[in-house]
Parts: C-alpha cells; sequence; structure tokens
C-alpha cells in the first residue's frame, strides 16, 4: 500500500468520526496554536524593540536636568536648569568611551514659508547630536563650527517639515520664517519615522544650540549656558554601565553637590530600557511555550487514548487485515499513520488558530506580525512527532495481535 | 504431491487449568482440486484445524506442508504472505469492512500484494463478476443482504487466484435458501479448479462436498468420499415447491 493511500484511508477513518477526531486533536490545536502565537508575538515584539533601538541610536543615555522621579520632575535648588554645554563637553573629554556628548534644547514654534504655516518641534543642537541619534543628512549639509559659535540663522528640515512647507521644492538655501526670524535652510534630515511613543520624529527643525538659546527659547536659556538635556553615546554597549556611573560622580562633582544631596539631574540608560522590553516580552514567550509543551503532552496523551479506543473498536478489521495477508508491521504503520495524520491535521488547525491570535494580539498592541514559514513547519512537524509517539504503543498494540483472537471478538 | 500434507499435525493450548489438546496428531492429505467438509460436534477440533492450514495458527507438534511450501518454519511475516497468496478466507459472520463499499471490501487482500489501485480494482470487479455481483460494487455492507454480503466475502476471497478457499461455517448465518445459493457458488469454483474446504457440523452442508472428514475430540474418526448432491437441483427443488 503506497503512502498516498495509506494517508486517504487515515482520513477516512478520521472523518469517520469528525466530531471524536476534533476533540481529540483540541489538545494539539491549543499546543500548536500556542507555541505559533508565542513565535509571533516574540519575534513582533523583538523587532519593534530592535527598530526603536535603531531609530533612536545604540548605546544611547540621556541626561536630563533636574530629578525626574516617580511624581514628576523637581528642579535642583536655585537652577531653572541645572545642565549645561559645558557639563557636555566635560563628558565628552573625561569620560572613557564616549563617543558622543549632544546638549539640546527643545522647544515648540510656527514656522512659515509663503504663507504656509506649520507648528513643529524646534530642537537646538550641536553636531554631537547627528553622531549620538545616528541622524544623517538626506540633502545639504550639517552646521559647520563657525555657524554653531556665532548662533547663525540656519536651520535644518526634518522629512515631515520639509515636505509640508515645501511640497516637491527644493528647501536648500531657501527662507523659513520662525519666531519672525528667516532661518536659511542649510540641510535636509533623513527621516527617522515614529519613535517608540507614536510621535513623528522628522516634524522637527534643527538649529544651531547658540542660535535656539537667543532666538527662540526664551530667557531661561539665554541667560546662562544651560541645556534641557545631553544625549550621551558610548562606543559599547559593555561600558555604558560603568560609565554612567563615572558621568554622575562628574556631574555631582561639577554642580558641587554636597555629600548628602540628591542628584539635580537625572540619566537614563534608553538601551538598557529597550532591552527591558525585549526581555518582557521574552518572559512571555517562555510563558506561552510552557502552555505549549503542557497542551502537547496532554494532546498526545489525548491521541494515545483514542487510538487504543480505535484498536479495541476496530480489533476485528484488525483481525480481518491479517487474515487476508497483513503484515504485523502493515498494522503497525496504518494505525502510526492514522494517529500522525490526526496529530498533523490539529498541527495545521492549530497554526490557523495561532496566526489568528498572533494577529490579533499584534494589531492591539501595535507590533508588526512576523510568522516565519519555518515556525509553521516545526509546529506542523512536532504535532507530527507528537503523532508517532503517542500513536506507537495503541498501533503496536495492534499490529501484535493475534488474529485469531481478533477474528474472534465481538 | 498434495496441496495440503498435514503429518502428526497437534495443538495443545496451555491454560493455567491445564492442557487442552484440540488436535492429536491427525494425519490429513488434500489434494488440488477437491472439495471437502469437515464435520465434527462443538469443540472437536475443526476450527482449531481450519487455522493451522489457514497458516493462521502454527502447530505445537507435527509437520504442515502447503503447496509444497513448510509451513511450521515461516515466521509472522511469511505466513502472512502464504495467505495473502494462496488462501482465501470465507468466515460465518462475513467480516467485511462496515463503511467500505463491495469492491473497495473485495480489494483489501490486494492491498497487502503490491497491486496498483488500477488493477486492484479490475480484479475486485472481476472477482464481483465471478460471484455474479457485478452491479453492486458500490453498495456498502448495509445495503446488501446476507446472502449477498457472503458473497462479497467470496468475491475478496478470490481476489488474489488463491490455490485454496477455507470456509468455517460459510452459511451458518444464513437461511437454507440463501445457503444453496452460497454451496452453488462454491461448486461453480471448484468445478473451475479451485480446492474448497468447508467446515461445518450441518450434514446438508456436508453432502455438497466430494469428501467428508469427521472429527471427535481432537481425532478423525472417519474420512470418506461421496457422490455430491448439486445445490443446483436443491434449488430448482425449493423453486418447484414455492411454485407449488
Ligand atoms: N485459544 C484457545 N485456548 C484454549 N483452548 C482453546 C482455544 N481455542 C480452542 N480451544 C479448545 O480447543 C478445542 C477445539 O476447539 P475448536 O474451536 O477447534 O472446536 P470446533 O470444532 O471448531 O467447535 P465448534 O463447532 O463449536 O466451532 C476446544 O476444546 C476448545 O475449548
Ligand atoms: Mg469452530
Amino acid at each position: 500500500m503506497s503512502l498516498m493511500e495509506a494517508l486517504r484511508s487515515a482520513l477516512q477513518a478520521i472523518t469517520a468520526n469528525a466530531l471524536r477526531s476534533v476533540l481529540t486533536m483540541l489538545g494539539i490545536i491549543i499546543g500548536v496554536a500556542a507555541v505559533i502565537a508565542m513565535v509571533a508575538i516574540g519575534s513582533g515584539a523583538k523587532a519593534r524593540v530592535n527598530d526603536q533601538i535603531r531609530s533612536l541610536g545604540a548605546n544611547l543615555a540621556i541626561i536630563s536636568a533636574g530629578n525626574v522621579q516617580v511624581g514628576g520632575v523637581r528642579l535642583g535648588i536655585g537652577a531653572s536648569s541645572s545642565l549645561t554645554d559645558e557639563d557636555a563637553r566635560a563628558i565628552k573629554r573625561e569620560i572613557e568611551g564616549v563617543e558622543a556628548a549632544a546638549p539640546f534644547i527643545r522647544g515648540q514654534a510656527q514656522a512659515i514659508y509663503q504663507g504656509t504655516n506649520w507648528s513643529t518641534a524646534i530642537q537646538a543642537v550641536d553636531n554631537d547630536f547627528f553622531v549620538a541619534r545616528e541622524w544623517d543628512m538626506a540633502s545639504g549639509r550639517g552646521f559647520d563650527p563657525e555657524e554653531l559659535r556665532r548662533g547663525e540663522i540656519v536651520a535644518i528640515l526634518g522629512q515631515t517639515v520639509a515636505r509640508t512647507l515645501f511640497g516637491s521644492d527644493d528647501p536648500l538655501d531657501q527662507i523659513v520664517r520662525v519666531r519672525n526670524t528667516p532661518f536659511k535652510v542649510i540641510g535636509v534630515a533623513a527621516s527617522k519615522g515614529q519613535s517608540a511613543f507614536g510621535q513623528d520624529q522628522d516634524d522637527i527643525i534643527f538649529v544651531p544650540l547658540e542660535t535656539g538659546r537667543r532666538r527662540i527659547m526664551g530667557r531661561n536659556y539665554a541667560k546662562d549656558r544651560s541645556v534641557a538635556s545631553v544625549f550621551v553615546k558610548f562606543e559599547q554597549e559593555a561600558t555604558m554601565v560603568h560609565g554612567i556611573g563615572e558621568i554622575r560622580a562628574l556631574l555631582r562633582q561639577r554642580h558641587r553637590l554636597a555629600e548628602d544631596a540628591e542628584d539635580d539631574f537625572t540619566v537614563r540608560n534608553l538601551t538598557e530600557i529597550a532591552n527591558t522590553a525585549t526581555a518582557s516580552a521574552r518572559t512571555l514567550s517562555f510563558l506561552l511555550a510552557a502552555v505549549a509543551a503542557v497542551s502537547l503532552l496532554v494532546g498526545g496523551i489525548g491521541i494515545m487514548n483514542i487510538m487504543l479506543v480505535s484498536v479495541t473498536e476496530r480489533t476485528r478489521e484488525i483481525g480481518l487485515r491479517l487474515a487476508v495477508g497483513a503484515r504485523p508491521r502493515d498494522v503497525l504503520s496504518q494505525f502510526l499513520i492514522e494517529a500522525t495524520t490526526l496529530a498533523s491535521i490539529g498541527g495545521a488547525l492549530g497554526v490557523a488558530l495561532g496566526l489568528g491570535i498572533a494577529v490579533v494580539i499584534a494589531r492591539t498592541a501595535g507590533w508588526p506580525v512576523l510568522v516565519s514559514l519555518e515556525s509553521v513547519l516545526i509546529a506542523v512537524g512536532v504535532s507530527g512527532l507528537v503523532g508517532v509517539f503517542f500513536g506507537f504503543y495503541p498501533a503496536r498494540r495492534a499490529a501484535k495481535l493475534d488474529p485469531i483472537e481478533a477474528l474472534r471478538r465481538e | 504431491m498434495a496441496l495440503i500434507e498435514a503429518r502428526e499435525l497437534s495443538r495443545i493450548y496451555s491454560l493455567d487449568a491445564g492442557r487442552v489438546v484440540a488436535l492429536d496428531r491427525i494425519d490429513l492429505d488434500i489434494d488440488a482440486g477437491d472439495m471437502v467438509a469437515i464435520m465434527g460436534p462443538s469443540g472437536s477440533g475443526k476450527s482449531t484445524l481450519m487455522n493451522l492450514i489457514g497458516c493462521l495458527d502454527k502447530p505445537t507438534g507435527g509437520s504442515y506442508r502447503l503447496d509444497g511450501v513448510m509451513v511450521d518454519r515461516l515466521d509472522a511475516n511469511g505466513l502472512a504472505k502464504l495467505r495473502n497468496q494462496k488462501i482465501g478466507f470465507v468466515f460465518q459472520q462475513f467480516n467485511l469492512l462496515p463503511r467500505a463499499d463491495a469492491a473497495t471490501n473485495a480489494e483489501l487482500p490486494m492491498l497487502y500484494a503490491g497491486l496498483d489501485r488500477k488493477a486492484r480494482r479490475r480484479r475486485a470487479l472481476d472477482a464481483l463478476a465471478r460471484v455474479g455481483l457485478a452491479d453492486r460494487w458500490h453498495h456498502r455492507p448495509m445495503q446488501l443482504s446476507g446472502g449477498q454480503q457472503q458473497r462479497v466475502a467470496i468475491a475478496r476471497a478470490l481476489v488474489n487466484d488463491p490455490r485454496l478457499l477455507l470456509a468455517d461455517e460459510p452459511t451458518g448465518a444464513l437461511d437454507s435458501k440463501t445457503a444453496l445459493d452460497i454451496l452453488a457458488l462454491f461448486q461453480k469454483l471448484n468445478r473451475e479448479g479451485m480446492t474448497v474446504v468447508i467446515v461445518t457440523h450441518d450434514p446438508e452442508v456436508a453432502r455438497h462436498a466430494r469428501r467428508v472428514v469427521r472429527f471427535r475430540d481432537g481425532r478423525i474418526i472417519s474420512d470418506e468420499r461421496q457422490e455430491p448432491v448439486r445445490a443446483e437441483d436443491g434449488l430448482k427443488e425449493l423453486q418447484a415447491e414455492t411454485a407449488a
């Protein structure tokens, strides 16, 4: 009997008792659905986290002025902002393994070009910012040292701003007015897409730090050399934790904080935060894997049970087959194929259910659905193996039947 | 050389309660082309003998040769092959697969003979034609009468062109008219060259054989040749009776 025919007769046996077969498959269905959902959710979450790390820039920490606590923001005593661009420079100079330390101030303003009006984020930065965020230019150039030092009135546009104000025209060397100041566009930054919090990172205009201080951000920043935050990019992830400790010590010393005083700044390790997200996705994966393993085990036992019942019910048929010339191994393979087919169909249904679950969860969480063909094949393959494993004992029992006794059985 | 050669053939069941000698050192030869009835009271060892010559069971003593093959030297696979190729079984309870149609049922032995689908179907339909059921090949057992079901079982026994047809109480579940139909079929197959062995405790059935072997307590007590009654004649008589 060819494999094709064996499969066909196995299918007949399974569909002859459709309800019972489906109930038997339930364990496998749930197990495989869990596996598929697990893999899809796990890799989807991982992909999203990776995207975020990539769009943020790798090995990144952010230092913010003030001590951010659970309750909210508390600024250091006596200072509107405790962080200065001198601090940033000191960090870059004195802490080992720091590739870039980019001080910046962020504000909001209207940008106007030929009657088009657009409210956007204004970020006052120096060139380290583009290094830290791994942010390239799509066209034009970055700020030159003179422009930064003198606070010249030049701007780099984010993609969204460029598109909104200029459409398909070239913004380079055009004049955009912000707070009544005519900025000359010297560059257009590459697209960064959405941030982790769903903000459009391209809806932005960059100006030199000094320019921003004087002309856009208002009094507080103009008085002293303070900045809102500093991005610090490390060369390697491994040195980040140690480096952040050193930054804290350096800043406390520079800010002349007493031994028992709290920090007047906050350092967050963004890469670590991203990794935590990956880790929690992994925890979810382990949980689902456990569910899957237990369901597959239960499903396998269910299949064994139903196959034992089937062998008992069909004892006479087995006796007849043996009498007309089936060898024990023909009977063995018949029942093994039946168990495996049953389990594989369960696996296939499980894949369908798992995909459904993954799509729903991914939609809700805003993750991409990532299901590899590989994981589908593995899931169906594993269920087939469950069928072989748990079908073996009943099948062997069938093959060992004595034809005479089997034929006599009622 | 006889088709069946049994020498000192014994089958002893060892039970907790003791030994049961079901078959006690019997010698029996059956020639190819013969039609033999095995008779005897219940428990005399008829089915035990059938199982041995049908290669379903192995003797505990003696030797058995089927068509020149020493059966007692074969393993389970060898026995299976012998059953598949040389023997056709007909049972009292038909033993058809309830969900399969007549043709599929008749195909069953060929599944294990390695024939392809087309050849199987063709030979199954041929066999069904031989037993007079050509037009019923697509019926399931439930849709057939008892006699028709037994015909399907006989067709199934014929598909691999066996040397030997073994029937254990083939008419036990049938009324007397249907039983005559089946006997007529056996006689027809026998005339065409098939060796037929029928186990029965019904003397009416045994009258249709050319030779009658009687058993008691696991031994042969008589072995006689006779002029068989033609089942066709019995059927005609029956027709005349109902007409009258
Ligand atoms: N599997 C077995 N285990 C033990 N004893 C058995 C077994 N099969 C048959 N016997 C015994 O062997 C003897 C012969 O049994 P067998 O079935 O051959 O009788 P039979 O002539 O076919 O009877 P019947 O006409 O009732 O079918 C009986 O005494 C029976 O009890
Ligand atoms: Mg018997």
